[in-house]
Order: C-alpha cells, then sequence, then structure tokens
C-alpha cells in the first residue's frame, strides 16, 4: 500500500494539481472502499481507487469555483475513466522533485516527501522530527500552499538544472536517513528504510545516473553496519566492530552499485561518499590511506568545515595526529555547535596528551551527544584518559 | 504567472559608472530584458535612483509620518525590479538567474497576487 499511495497520490497531484484536494479525494476513496469492498476486493484495487479518488476530486472542484482552469482540471481527471490500469503513469518522479524543489525550507522537504512520496502520517514525522503533530501539520500546510501560490511546479526538472535538483532530492533522501540512523530502528516508521525506499524509487524511474547509485550505495553500506553499531548500551566505532553483523547482501548490493557507479566516469560527492563507506568495512580493517584520498577528492567537491574535519580524522589514522589537531583547532569557530567536532577533538587531543583540554572536549561531546549509546561511547573513552598533571 | 524579480544589491558592490566593468553590467540588463522580452515574459522593467533620494510614510494614529530613507536599514537596498509573465516558479527561477544582481546582489521572486480566484490556479 506504501507504494500504491505514493503513486496514487502522484497520478491525482499530476491532474489536479493541488496536493490538499488530492490528498483529500485519495482519503475519500480509501473510506468508500472500506465499505464497498466488504462484498468483494476488486480486480485490480489500485485502479479502483484511482477511479474513485479521481470522481472525488470532479466532485469537490465542481462545488467549488468554475473557470478556465477548473475545466481544463476536470477534463484531466475524467481521464482516469478510461484508463487501463497498467497504463497509468507512474508520475513519482516529478511528485518527488516537486516534494524536494528548494524553494521549499529543507526540513519541509523531508517532512513532505515523508508524507506524499513515502506515506507516513503527520503524527510519524513529528514524531521523526521531534516535533508536535500540530506543528508539523502546520508546516505541511504551508509547504502545500507554497507550491501552488508560487507556482512550484508538478515538473521533472530540465539538463540547465537537472544536476542541482537531483542533489536536493538526495540530500532530502540522505538527511530522512541520517535522521532514522540517528534515532534507531525502534521507532514506529524505520526512517533508514524510508529513505533506502525513496532512493531505490528514484533508481528505478531515472536509471543510469551516477549519483542516484553513490547516494544508495552510502546508504547500504551504512546500513549494513547497522546491527554492529552498538554493544552494551555504547555505539562502536566501524573499525571495532563484529564483522559477522555486517549484514552480507546489503555490502555485496551497496558495492556492486558503487563499482556500476564509478564505471559511469561521471563523480560525485554521493559517490565519494558511499566509497569512503565501503573502504571503512575494508578487510582486516580500515583502509586510511584510500580515505584520505578519497577526502582530498570529496575536499575538492564540498570544501565544507565537516569535511575538513573527516578528513582531519582521516589525516590522524594516516599517521599525522599533531597536523590533523592543528586542523581541528582550526575549525573551532565554524564547528562551534557540532557535536562530532568535540569527539574528534577530544580524541586526537588525548592521542598527543593534551589530556585536560580533551577531558573537556570529552565533556562538550557528552554533553550535546544526541544518542545515548554515544554518549556511553564517549564517556568510556574518556574514562581510559590518563590522570591529569601528566598533559 | 506574473511574477515580480526584486533586485537587491549594495550599491558599493555595483561597478562605478566610470570603471571599465560597467558597461558590461549594464549590458548584462540589456541582454536579461531583450530575452525576457524575446520569450514574451516582460512586462516591465526599471532601476531604481539610489536610495538616497528614497521617502518613507506611514500613517499612525491618523498622523502622516513622513521620513527621509528606507524603511530598513540594511546594506542590500531595492535597485530595481521586473515584472514577467511565466509559466512556473522554474522558469522565473531561470530568467532570475539571468540578472545581473544575482551575481553580487539578491534576487527575489515573489508571484503577483490574483484576485480573482476562479481562475487562480
Amino acid at each position: 500500500m506504501r507504494q500504491d499511495r505514493g503513486r496514487l497520490l502522484a497520478a491525482l497531484i499530476a491532474r489536479c494539481r493541488d496536493f490538499s484536494l488530492a490528498e483529500e479525494a485519495l482519503q475519500e476513496a480509501a473510506i468508500s472502499a472500506l465499505t464497498h469492498w466488504q462484498r468483494g476486493t476488486p480486480a485490480n484495487p489500485t485502479a479502483w481507487l484511482l477511479r474513485v479518488a479521481g470522481r472525488k476530486a470532479i466532485d469537490r472542484l465542481r462545488h467549488g469555483q468554475r473557470g478556465a482552469v477548473v475545466r481544463e482540471t476536470l477534463e484531466r481527471l475524467s481521464q482516469f475513466e478510461g484508463d487501463d490500469p497498467e497504463d497509468i503513469p507512474d508520475d513519482r518522479l516529478r511528485l518527488i522533485f516537486t516534494c524536494c524543489h528548494p524553494a521549499l525550507e529543507p526540513k519541509s522537504q523531508v517532512a513532505l516527501t515523508l508524507r506524499t512520496v513515502c506515506g507516513l502520517t503527520t503524527a510519524d514525522i513529528a514524531r521523526a522530527f521531534l516535533d508536535t503533530e500540530p506543528t508539523m501539520g502546520q508546516r505541511l500546510s504551508r509547504a502545500k500552499a507554497k507550491i501552488a501560490k508560487a507556482g512550484i511546479p508538478f515538473a521533472v526538472p530540465g539538463p540547465e538544472v537537472w544536476a542541482d535538483r537531483l542533489d536536493a532530492v538526495l540530500t532530502t533522501a540522505y538527511l530522512i536517513f541520517t535522521t532514522g540512523y540517528t534515532a534507531g530502528p525502534d521507532e514506529p516508521r524505520d526512517l533508514c528504510a524510508e529513505a533506502i525506499f525513496l532512493t531505490r524509487l528514484v533508481n528505478h524511474l531515472r536509471p543510469d545516473e551516477a549519483e542516484v547509485e553513490g547516494a544508495l550505495a552510502l546508504m547500504l553500506l551504512t546500513h549494513a553496519r547497522r546491527a554492529a553499531r552498538h554493544g552494551a548500551g555504547a555505539t562502536i566505532p566501524p573499525a571495532e566492530q563484529d564483522r559477522s553483523l555486517w549484514d552480507a547482501r546489503q555490502l555485496e548490493e551497496g558495492r556492486a552499485l558503487l563499482h556500476t557507479a564509478f564505471g559511469r566516469r561521471r563523480p560525485g560527492p554521493f559517490q565519494i561518499k558511499g566509497a569512503i563507506a565501503d573502504c571503512q568495512m575494508a578487510d582486516p580493517g580500515p583502509d586510511w590511506p584510500q580515505i584520505m584520498a578519497l577526502y582530498d577528492v570529496l575536499w575538492r567537491m564540498e570544501p565544507t568545515p565537516v569535511v575538513a574535519l573527516n578528513r582531519a580524522v582521516a589525516l590522524a589514522e594516516t599517521g599525522d595526529v599533531t597536523g590533523a589537531v592543528a586542523v581541528v583547532d582550526r575549525l573551532s569557530g565554524a564547528l562551534a555547535e557540532y557535536q562530532p567536532f568535540h569527539a574528534v577533538r577530544a580524541m586526537l587531543l588525548a592521542r598527543i596528551g593534551r589530556v585536560a583540554e580533551s577531558r573537556a572536549a570529552y565533556d562538550r561531546a557528552i554533553r550535546d551527544a544526541s544518542a545515548a549509546a554515544d554518549a556511553a561511547f564517549l564517556i568510556a573513552a574518556q574514562q581510559k584518559l590518563p590522570c591529569e598533571g601528566h598533559s | 504567472m506574473k511574477y515580480l524579480l526584486l533586485l537587491y544589491v549594495d550599491p558599493a558592490k555595483e561597478p562605478a559608472p566610470d570603471s571599465a566593468d560597467f558597461s558590461d553590467y549594464m549590458g548584462g540588463f540589456y541582454a536579461a530584458s531583450q530575452k525576457m522580452a524575446a520569450q514574451g515574459a516582460f512586462l516591465a522593467g526599471e532601476g531604481l535612483q539610489g536610495v538616497e533620494t528614497a521617502t518613507s510614510l506611514r500613517i499612525r494614529g491618523g498622523k502622516v509620518e513622513t521620513m527621509d530613507g528606507p524603511f530598513a536599514e540594511t546594506r542590500e537596498h531595492l535597485g530595481g525590479f521586473y515584472l514577467i509573465e511565466a509559466p512556473d516558479l522554474d522558469a522565473a527561477l531561470a530568467y532570475a538567474t539571468t540578472i545581473p544582481v544575482a551575481k553580487i546582489g539578491t534576487v527575489e521572486v515573489r508571484p503577483v497576487m490574483v484576485y480573482d480566484t476562479a481562475s487562480a490556479a
């Protein structure tokens, strides 16, 4: 039904050009189904729902305003009556690009995508993003109103803006993934699974895009480690994880996707990040020189403080801890509010014997940790620091 | 749909009228206007006199208050506008990228209010 809801909604929005009307019509059709289907499920439930939802939308439009635009909309909606169910076009790619339009706030892009494409309820989304349901409802309403009022098209973007807009879609999917990865798999709706579903869908609807494959590989390779990343209530870094707990099928699929993507010779940041995730899982341990080289490439594409921080970790692991500390200290202004900055700095300072500073950085990282398991890992590391006075 | 493209720019970042870059800058506006006109999108467009010529007015408690300068104190000032007709926001944004101000200031793209709700999409 998740697949179907997004697809039905996309088909309806493509024709009535109105998110709210499409959602209400589909909701009414689903309610009708509850009574009608008791007498027997139709041969093609999806086509039945689309036909009934189309009629519901037509009813609502007829009761509302009249005009040239309404006439055209009615014409488009009435096409569902004659459609062979197999001929219903899949409009979900247009839906995804509309939901991830950069004219919407990033958080609204995420919420709208989860609501319309993945079919989560407003309550589920609010819970995942630690918002109240009314606040999330208002966010969704504002986003839908902006799409209508600002004339955000229900369209797959053209070649001149394709790369930027695809990046916006993949960034949204990855944000959904990382939110789920931080929250853990026990939430009622696993956002990691939703993000992988969404990225698979984009890959299916627009195949042969290296960055889509790269993003999907990044998610699968990260997700493959999920069962191994916690032990005794604390986070375990990839290098120390029990490899037998890694999901071999996801690992294999992720690596195959990366291989295909790099074969297209159109490198991009998601492919590089996917390759870094792959190198972290190298046998018998992380391939740090290769990770360092990949961060150099990523830095040229995305010269952001976060990339500089991650590159510094690779620098330390390849032997230059002092150099890494110098890099990290230069980032203290830009990343002061970024929890991983303090965690990385604490670990690096410990390695060069600046114990008191390390302890203070651990305090800050523990205080700001978003997950209890991350805090537990940091507390254990802090307790291993030698006594003060040696620094 | 109609869109108003509002051009905000810090005058200090604009090339001086006697500089070598000035003709390129003005040529950029000319080219953008020509493109909009050729595609039937151009409805109106003007540059504005400097913000030092601005006068703001408001009525409070029935009393007209007139004052020198713009209402908001910001470095980037409204320096001009285009009114265009475009099928959707993506088309409007594509025109906005052709305006030279986008490189040194900000182009704000605003849909124009439609009062006839029957024909509002």
